[in-house]
């Protein structure tokens, strides 16, 4: 484990975060106050209920959007606009690539921008493609590809950026089941290898439990850190032992119960711990 | 289908040649005025033949391809950068919406009196009445720009410029190529305009000729080279498109996965 490797400091700090959108004589107040911190090595998985601003969260903390309050900071530094550092996937693939580029020139482009050596770009975009198994469809445009495949090309180019932090936004909502528990195991597999620090929104509790070594719940909007959950599966996890382990049942109960009360606006729901073995 | 599509297409122009050539011979119409197709394609040989028809639709081209060049790029990079800067397209939207509509033969009066009757009073028509068809598409295509796609550019560290370049440029490019189409068209028509009403040199102004020496069949047959340069020019824009948006939706069809 890469993770247990590294010292356990954090690299991703958000603290106080507020964000509200004013607009047209309308004002809402997306996320409220939300402070959490995130680990390097770490694949945390942000959940909440849907509407609660785990958009708007995840935004902020890439710098895409302005917090109204409160400050991200990675690796010590503040955010203040899209750092280098950090790599984004969107839930929208097909929106996010770009048809007029060929997969490997989608890779390719961030890279570029980089400013690397043309002889390092082409190893990165190679060894990236290779890690999604994509090798073959380099030459592809991306709407050539199914779903699946061109969330895994995302993927890629998110990899070949060689981030610290890889932030992912709903990245499999839009596929359909099987491949979705693919890219899960995909996801797994490559944060094991490469250490690369995740953050992972979705609205899927058995997706956050499955995947994460922490669970974030957030409740409803307007948004705070309702609990954090240590997940305390093993970290040899696959789709068919680990789904109907009695554990993984008591947790992603446990979180279910949790953002149910969330969405009832309970300020607390039940425990602040880990749920201990019954 | 396509080969059917094709024969009846030709069957059809054959038809319409064979029309022209029935309708004066059976008098119908005046021979005097409308000559048969014959006459005409006897006319347009002659036209071959002789060098100064080979001068004029040389002048008519240059100030099409001049014009058209200059209105297009001048659309492009208005359009960019009233769509870069902030508020500059709100500022000048009613602008725009007042000049755009003007006919630009109504500025044909002011063309002789700035140019005479030279190159530069058919650029001048030209590119006014193709520059706002280049600026307007550029305009559109510049607000299709995909959120998501704008977003991950600028999550990757993309900045303006390399936005302009990768994203907007690319999404606008099929309006831009429309743009150069409805423009290479109009500016065609403009051109030859501009030759017969201000007798710049070029087919226009032979044309005019022709008509006030009552060579009718010369004159047909100098509207006929008008309308296949019009032909040809809109293939050529075509095929330009066709290969330029080889990724886009409109060329690609719907591919299925």
């Amino acid at each position: 484990m890469l993770a247990k490797g590294r010292s356990m400091q954090e690299l991703l700090v958000v603290s106080g975060l507020r964000k509200v959108y004013e607009g047209q004589g309308r004002r809402v107040e997306a996320v409220r106050d939300l402070t959490f911190t995130v680990a390097a090595g770490e694949l945390v998985c942000l959940v909440g209920p849907s509407g609660c601003g785990k958009t708007t969260l995840l935004k902020c903390v890439g710098g895409l959007l302005a917090p109204t309050a409160g400050e991200v900071s990675l690796a010590g530094s503040p955010v203040s606009g899209p750092p280098p550092g950090m790599a984004f996937v969107f839930q929208e693939y097909g929106r996010s690539l770009f048809p007029w580029m060929r997969v490997r020139e989608n890779v390719g482009l961030p890279l570029k921008q980089k400013g690397l050596s043309k002889q390092r770009r082409r190893e990165l975009i190679a060894d990236a493609l290779e890690s999604v198994g994509l090798s073959d469809a380099a030459g592809a445009y991306p709407w050539q590809l199914s779903g699946g495949m061109q969330q895994r090309v995302a993927i890629a180019r998110a990899l070949a950026y060689e981030p610290d932090v890889l932030l992912m936004d709903e990245p499999f909502a839009a596929v359909d089941a099987q491949t979705r528990a693919d890219l899960e195991d995909l996801v797994r597999g490559l944060w094991r290898q490469r250490g690369i620090t995740v953050l992972f929104v979705t609205h899927d509790i058995d997706e956050a439990v499955y995947l994460g070594q922490r669970v974030l719940i957030l409740s409803g909007s307007p948004t705070v850190v309702q609990e954090q959950l240590k997940v305390d599966l093993p970290d040899e996890r696959d789709q068919l032992h680990t789904r109907v382990s009695p554990r993984f049942a008591e947790l992603r109960t446990h979180v279910y119960e949790q953002i149910q009360a969330a969405k009832r606006g309970e300020p607390d729901g039940l425990r602040k711990d880990t749920p201990p073995l019954h | 289908m396509r080969g059917a599509n094709t024969a009846l297409g030709t069957a059809g122009l054959a038809a319409f040649l064979a029309l022209g050539e029935a309708v004066p011979r059976l008098g119908l119409v005046k021979e005097q005025y409308f000559p048969p197709t014959s006459r005409i394609a006897g006319a347009l040989r002659d036209e071959f033949a002789e060098t100064a028809f080979w001068t004029a639709l040389g002048d008519t081209l240059t100030g099409w391809a001049l014009g058209l060049a200059i209105a297009v790029s001048a659309g492009i990079l208005a359009g960019v950068l009233i769509s870069v800067v902030p508020h500059l397209r709100e500022a000048t939207a009613s602008t725009v919406e007042f000049l755009r509509p003007i006919p630009s033969v109504a500025l044909i009066p002011l063309a002789v009196l700035l140019y005479g009757t030279g190159l530069r009073s058919v650029l001048l028509l030209v590119v006014y009445a193709a520059f706002w068809q280049v600026l307007v598409q550029v305009l559109y295509g510049v607000q299709d720009v995909d959120p998501v796609a704008d977003e991950t550019a600028r999550s990757y560290g993309l900045g303006t410029w390399a936005r302009v370049r990768h994203v907007l440029w690319p999404t606008a490019l099929p309006y831009v190529m429309t743009g150069v189409r409805l423009a290479a068209a109009v500016a065609l028509i403009l051109t030859v305009t501009a030759e017969l009403v201000i007798g710049a040199p070029g087919l226009g102004a032979r044309i005019a000729v022709a008509q006030t020496s009552q060579a009718v069949p010369e004159m047909y047959a100098l509207i006929v080279v008008t309308g296949l340069l019009g032909l040809l020019i809109n293939v050529g824009a075509r095929t330009v498109e066709r290969r330029a948006l080889a990724w886009h939706q409109s060329v690609r069809g719907e591919v299925t996965v």
